[in-house]
């Protein structure tokens, strides 16, 4: 069954990722590839990736059939998505045990969300 | 005292308590903790009008009998009138003022949990509600459980217990060893496993240590001198008493042979200490006590300034065959390592089957540091690469970075 972990990170989050200290920069980019690779050496990594941050975000909706493009995230909420990753695992407890592996930091959130499977 | 506190207070002291009597009477767990909670709810209303109980045990078991025995689903009674509550409460007073004592019927309810027709990883969590009234949401965060989920696992549970008609009794001694086994390993999942490892491993249970300590104080009130609660109280403590020094001042982990042993918790190690010597006086060894000396060698570290590997690879010995579990088996293979060298500990850890250990994070910790000691850089990057992938705690993940870069 396939599980989306989704990844919310706060401001300062997406912050680490430019941190002038080289060591702290080392810190957030190291982790990443560590743990996809345990994804895929226990075979259960199906995909994933990391965004660029919300200011970098463009939205685009549909009005009274009328198309509307604005700059910034879709929501203005303190924490955003910031990456996801899609595993395949028997049940949720597994996609859970997965998702405490994640590299934390304080206030990132994760959601973890069967995929929707089509029916019929 | 007000009475809010005084209600809140005999949650705390007698939740298990309680529920083990009603239980043990309606063998229907579920439905004594209904009308427990009922009986509380009616505390919350009645104490700061009338005033708090003599014995407030006795007074909540009684306004909670009479909701088992009314049967019907009419609750709201007792809460909402406040003459059927006066009521009650008067009767509650008599019963209260009688002194009665009230047998403590939590063995029984520990035996229930840890019973062999209850699912094994449902039967830490039974304990820590029904024993301790633990909500099930705190439960599930420290098992990485959804809320809803957790819920419906203990209800599940309970409704095995009163539909399957499990005795509310403790075994019989001829059958007491394997089910005592039960309730001690479901004690000690509360408290989670792999803290002391050498290159260590992840808390998996957070949060829970002090429950846990809680769980093996009442197991060895109920049985006392029974030498393996004993022992599994004992390993505990030694865990616990070491808490404050597995952090550094910035929050890093430091591995058990960097310790320092200032910051270990004296009155916490003499307890357990008592407590191993008490056990090893019954003469019948076992599991927990072995694992609990293992801790109790760790300690004199703090008085001679060096480990005695060799008695603990030899207490590691003797663990692996009582329990050749993952974890004793990467533990004697880290104590064979400490004694006789990388390249012995080496040999032991491979011979770890592959398919235990590929998601087993202190394997790959313990892998990673033995390649190193020998000198296979390669394979040591390898595997430190493995065990951070694996990491949950990101002291741990710092902790094991600096390890896999070249000293």
């Amino acid at each position: 069954m396939n599980y989306t972990i989704l990844i919310y990170e706060t401001a300062a989050d997406f912050a680490r990722r430019n941190d002038p200290d080289a060591k702290k920069r080392a810190a957030y980019w190291s982790a990443w590839p560590l743990y996809t690779k345990a994804l895929k050496d226990a075979g259960v990594f199906v995909g994933g990736a990391g965004l660029q941050p919300p200011e970098t975000a463009t939205r685009l909706s549909l009005r009274d059939g009328k198309r509307h493009v604005q700059d910034g995230p879709y929501a203005d909420t303190k924490e955003q998505l910031g990456g996801f990753y899609m595993i395949d695992v028997p049940h949720l407890d597994a996609a859970l045990d997965w998702a405490a592996r994640i590299p934390h930091a304080d206030g990132r959130v994760l959601e973890v969300r069967p995929n929707l499977v089509p029916p019929g | 005292m007000d009475a809010r506190r005084a209600v809140e207070q005999a949650a705390r002291d007698s939740y298990g308590r309680l529920v083990a009597f009603l239980a043990a009477r309606s063998r229907d767990v579920a439905a004594a903790e209904d009308a427990l909670g009922d009986a509380f709810r009616a505390a919350l209303e009645a104490w700061p009008r009338c005033g708090v109980p003599d014995n407030p045990e006795a007074w909540l078991l009684t306004v909670a009998r009479r909701r088992l025995t009314d049967g019907v689903r009419h609750a709201r009674v007792v809460t909402d009138a406040l003459s059927t509550l006066l009521a009650v409460t008067e009767e509650a007073q008599a019963v209260a003022s009688a002194a009665t004592v009230f047998p403590d019927e939590r063995l029984k309810l520990l035996f229930i949990c840890a019973h062999p027709a209850i699912n094994a990883a449902t039967r830490t969590p039974l304990m820590l509600q029904i024993v301790l009234g633990l909500d099930a949401a705190r439960i599930a965060s420290a098992f990485l459980v959804r809320p809803a989920a957790m819920g419906q696992r203990l209800s599940r549970a309970k409704a095995k217990i009163r539909d399957a008609g499990i005795a509310f009794a403790v075994p019989e001694p001829s059958e007491l060893p394997p089910r005592l086994d039960a309730v001690l390993e479901a004690i000690y999942a509360a408290y989670g496993s792999g803290w002391d490892d050498v290159t260590g491993a992840d808390p998996r249970r957070k949060g829970l240590a002090l429950e846990a300590i809680e769980l093996g104080r009442l197991l060895l009130r109920l049985l006392p001198g029974e030498p393996e609660a004993q022992g599994l109280l004992s390993l505990m403590l030694h865990c616990e008493a070491r808490r404050a020094a597995r952090r550094s001042a910035e929050g890093g982990y430091v591995p058990l042979s960097e310790q320092d042993v200032a910051l270990w918790s004296e009155p916490m190690i003499d307890e357990a200490q008592q407590l191993l010597a008490a056990a090893e006086r019954v003469g019948r060894i076992g599991r927990f006590q072995l694992e609990a000396a293992i801790q109790s060698v760790h300690v004199q570290r703090a008085w001679t300034g060096r480990t005695d590997w060799e008695a603990i690879a030899l207490l590691y010995e003797g663990l692996v065959r009582l329990a050749p579990t993952v974890g004793a088996l990467i533990g004697r293979a880290a104590a064979i390592a400490e004694a006789r060298g990388a390249e012995a500990g080496w040999a032991l850890l491979q011979m770890i089957p592959a398919d235990a250990v590929a998601g087993y994070q202190p394997y790959w910790a313990l892998a990673a540091h033995l390649q190193k000691r020998l000198g296979r850089m390669e394979r040591a990057a390898d595997a430190y690469r493995r065990a951070i992938g694996l990491c949950e705690d990101p002291a741990m993940r710092d902790f094991l970075a600096r390890q896999a870069l070249p000293s």
